[in-house]
C-alpha cells in the first residue's frame, strides 16, 4: 500500500518551489536596484571627478580656471558648522529626551509635544531655512554667519536626534532603573550612571546619523543665503563661510564642462566627510555595545 | 570612571558654547573696528593695505564675472573679505533691501517696486554696469528650419494663447510638431529680461520647463528635435557643439554683435547695484567696486561674456567717485 502519491506530490511542489523561486528573484532584484543605482553613481562620480581630487584641490580657494579651483572655504567652513551644530543639537535633543522619557508625566499637554516633535522631524528643510533666515539672520541679527546658519541647522536635525535619544532611553530595562532606586540611588543619579551610560551607543549612533544629514544639507543654506563666493577662512562664530553642498551646487550650475568634474571632484570630498562619520558613528556602536 | 567622562562631554560643550558667545561679541567689534580705521583718502587704494568686510548677492549670471575680480582682488587686497552670494537677481535685491549687502549683481534693470522697497527702507543706490550678456535663443542641432527667427516670431513662440503650438503654426513650410520649451526661471533675471523685451508683459508658453539651472535648458534643448530654448551667452558658448545658435532679426550673437549693439533687442547690459552709504563709509567697499570696474572687461571675457566699451566703464568709475 502507498501511503503517498508521489507524482501528485511532485506536480505540486514544483510549482511550489517555482513560485517561491519567483519571488525570491523579484526581492532580490528590489535590494539590487537600491546598490546598482549607487554603484552607477558612484562610478560616475569618481570617474568624472577623481583627476581634479588631489592635494591642491583641498588647499586652494575656489577659481574660475577649474584646474585651479579648490575646496578649502567650503570645507573648513563646513567643519565649522558642524562645530556648532554638534553641540547645540546634541545638548538640546539628548536633553528633551531626557525630560521626555524619565521626567515627563502622561499627560495630554506631554502627549502633545512628542508627537510634534514626530511631526518636526518630517518637516521639509526648507521651512527650517526660512525659520533661520526670519530669526536668526534677521531677528537676532547674526548676518549670514555660521552661528546663524549652525543654529539652523541645529533646529533641523533637533527632532532627529531626540527622536533617536527618546528610542535608546527607552530601550534601558525598567529594571535597571528600579534596581538603581533599589540601592538608594535618587533620580538623577539613576539618570546619569545607569540609563545615559547604557543609552549611549544608541544616542550617538542617531546623533552622528544626523549630523551626517546637517553638513549634506543645502536647501537652508541657499534659503538663509550664505555666500558662495569667497576667498577667506573664517575666524569667528560670526564669520561670512560657505559650505560644501553650497560649493558644489554652484560649480554644477557652471556653463563651463569642466566645472562639472570640478563638482564631481567636491561631492567626492563630501561623501568622504560623510564616510569618516558614519564609520565613527559604527564605531563607537561597537565600542560601547560590548561593554553592555 | 563614568562620571568624569559625562562631566569632561559636558564641560567640552559647555565651553564651546561660552566660546562661541564670546566669540560672536569679539567679531562684531572687530568688524566695527575694520571697516571703520582705514579711511584714508588715498585714490592709489592698491598700494595700500585694505581691511574690511564687503558682502554682496544676486544675479547667477554675473556670478562667473564677479567670482573671477573676487579672486583676482583677493591678490592684491588679502585682508579685505569679499563674499557673495549667489541668491538670483530678484533674491538678491531681497538681501539688498534688507540691508544685508552692500552691493547686489542683476542681469536686469532693476524693478520699479524694489526701488520703492529700497526707497522705503532708506537705502541710496547706484547703477554700474560691468559687462554685456547676449540672451542666446538656441534649437537642436537636428532642427533645420528655425534658423532665423523675428521678434514677432518669438512673441508668436513663447506668448501663451491658450492653444497648443506647432512649428508649423509659427510658418506652414515648418514641420507639423509640438514645440517644446525651455526657459530659465522666473527668479532669473534672464526670465525677467526676455519677459521684458519679447514678452511685453504677456504670460509665458505654460508648456514650457523652467528650471534655474541653466545647464538642464543646455541639456532639454539638445535631447529633443523640436526644443526651444534661451539662455545666456556663456552658456551657448560652452555648449556650441550640442545646439544650434537661431539668429534674431538676422543678427547672430557674437561678441562683436553684441557689444556693438546690432544684436538687439537681446543683448543685455548685466549691472551691480551699489549702496551708496556702503562706498562712502566702508573703503573695503569703495576699493573692490573700483576694482570690479576696472577689471571686469577683462574678466567677463575670459569667462564668456562680452566686455562694455571702455568709455562706460571710466563713465562708471566717475559716478563710483562722486559717491564717496
Amino acid at each position: 500500500m502507498r501511503y503517498m502519491d508521489d507524482t501528485a506530490v511532485m506536480k505540486r511542489m514544483t510549482k511550489r518551489i517555482t513560485f517561491n523561486k519567483v519571488w525570491k528573484t523579484l526581492f532580490f532584484l528590489a535590494t539590487m536596484f537600491a546598490l546598482v543605482t549607487l554603484a552607477i553613481l558612484l562610478y560616475r562620480i569618481v570617474t568624472q571627478g577623481i583627476d581634479y581630487l588631489n592635494i591642491d584641490f583641498l588647499t586652494n580657494f575656489a577659481s574660475r580656471f577649474a584646474d585651479k579651483a579648490g575646496i578649502k572655504a567650503a570645507l573648513i567652513g563646513s567643519l565649522w558648522l558642524m562645530a556648532v551644530v554638534a553641540p547645540v543639537s546634541i545638548i538640546l535633543g539628548v536633553g528633551t529626551a531626557i525630560y521626555l522619557e524619565e521626567y515627563a508625566k502622561k499627560n495630554r499637554i506631554n502627549d502633545f509635544i512628542r508627537m510634534n516633535i514626530s511631526n518636526l522631524a518630517g518637516v521639509p528643510s526648507i521651512v527650517f531655512g526660512l525659520l533661520g533666515l526670519t530669526i536668526f539672520v534677521r531677528m537676532m541679527g547674526l548676518g549670514k554667519s555660521i552661528l546663524a546658519a549652525g543654529l539652523t541647522m541645529s533646529l533641523l536635525i533637533l527632532p532627529v536626534i531626540i527622536v533617536a535619544a527618546q528610542e535608546a532611553i527607552r530601550a534601558v530595562p525598567n529594571e535597571q532603573r528600579e534596581a538603581s532606586y533599589g540601592m538608594g540611588a535618587t533620580k538623577w543619579q539613576t539618570i546619569l550612571r545607569v540609563v545615559l551610560p547604557a543609552a549611549i551607543p544608541g544616542i550617538l549612533t542617531g546623533s552622528i546619523l544626523a549630523l551626517s544629514r546637517a553638513i549634506g544639507e543645502t536647501a537652508p543654506l541657499v534659503v538663509i543665503g550664505i555666500p558662495v563666493i569667497l576667498q577667506f577662512l573664517p575666524n569667528g562664530l560670526l564669520s561670512q563661510f560657505t559650505a560644501l553642498p553650497m560649493q558644489i551646487y554652484d560649480w554644477a550650475k557652471r556653463p563651463q564642462e569642466a566645472f562639472q568634474y570640478v563638482a564631481s571632484a567636491g561631492i567626492l570630498v563630501l561623501m568622504t566627510v560623510l564616510l569618516l562619520m558614519n564609520s565613527i558613528a559604527i564605531y563607537i556602536r561597537n565600542k560601547f555595545q560590548k561593554r553592555y | 570612571m563614568k562620571k568624569w567622562k559625562y562631566l569632561t562631554m559636558t564641560a567640552v560643550m559647555g565651553s564651546a558654547l561660552m566660546l562661541g558667545a564670546c566669540g560672536s561679541d569679539s567679531a562684531q567689534n572687530g568688524n566695527n573696528a575694520e571697516t571703520n580705521a582705514p579711511a584714508s583718502s588715498g585714490q592709489e587704494a592698491a598700494d595700500e593695505k585694505l581691511q574690511g568686510t564687503v558682502a554682496g548677492d544676486g544675479s547667477s549670471t554675473v556670478a562667473p564675472i564677479i567670482e573671477a575680480v573676487v579672486e583676482e582682488y583677493a591678490g592684491t587686497q588679502p585682508d579685505v573679505k569679499v563674499s557673495v552670494g549667489v541668491s538670483g537677481t530678484g533674491g538678491g535685491f531681497e538681501k539688498f533691501i534688507a540691508g544685508e549687502t552692500d552691493f547686489s549683481n542683476a542681469s536686469r534693470n532693476i524693478k520699479d517696486e524694489e526701488k520703492t522697497k529700497l526707497e522705503e527702507a532708506g537705502i541710496d543706490f547706484t547703477e554700474l554696469a560691468i559687462a554685456y550678456d547676449g540672451l542666446s535663443v538656441v534649437v537642436n542641432p537636428e532642427n533645420d528650419w528655425a534658423k532665423d527667427l523675428t521678434v514677432e516670431q518669438l512673441q508668436k513662440i513663447w506668448i501663451e494663447d491658450g492653444t497648443e503650438k506647432k512649428w508649423s503654426d509659427i510658418d506652414p513650410s515648418w514641420p507639423d510638431e509640438k514645440i517644446v520649451y525651455y526657459s530659465p526661471g522666473t527668479d532669473s533675471g534672464t526670465y525677467d529680461y526676455f519677459d521684458e523685451v519679447i514678452l511685453d508683459g504677456a504670460d509665458l508658453v505654460s508648456a514650457a520647463t523652467l528650471s534655474e539651472d541653466d545647464n538642464m535648458l543646455v541639456q532639454g534643448v539638445s535631447g529633443d528635435k523640436n526644443a526651444i530654448g534661451f539662455f545666456g551667452y556663456a552658456y551657448y558658448l560652452e555648449n556650441k557643439d550640442k545646439l544650434n545658435i537661431v539668429k534674431v532679426n538676422g543678427v547672430e550673437p557674437t561678441n562683436e554683435t553684441i557689444e556693438g549693439g546690432e544684436y538687439t533687442p537681446l543683448s543685455r547690459p548685466l549691472f551691480t547695484y551699489v549702496k551708496n552709504s556702503a562706498m562712502k563709509d566702508n573703503e573695503a567697499a569703495y576699493d573692490f567696486i573700483k576694482f570690479t570696474l576696472e577689471n571686469a572687461g577683462d574678466m567677463a571675457e575670459a569667462v564668456g561674456y562680452v566686455s562694455l566699451p571702455e568709455e562706460k566703464y571710466t563713465e562708471g568709475l566717475k559716478t563710483l567717485e562722486g559717491l564717496k
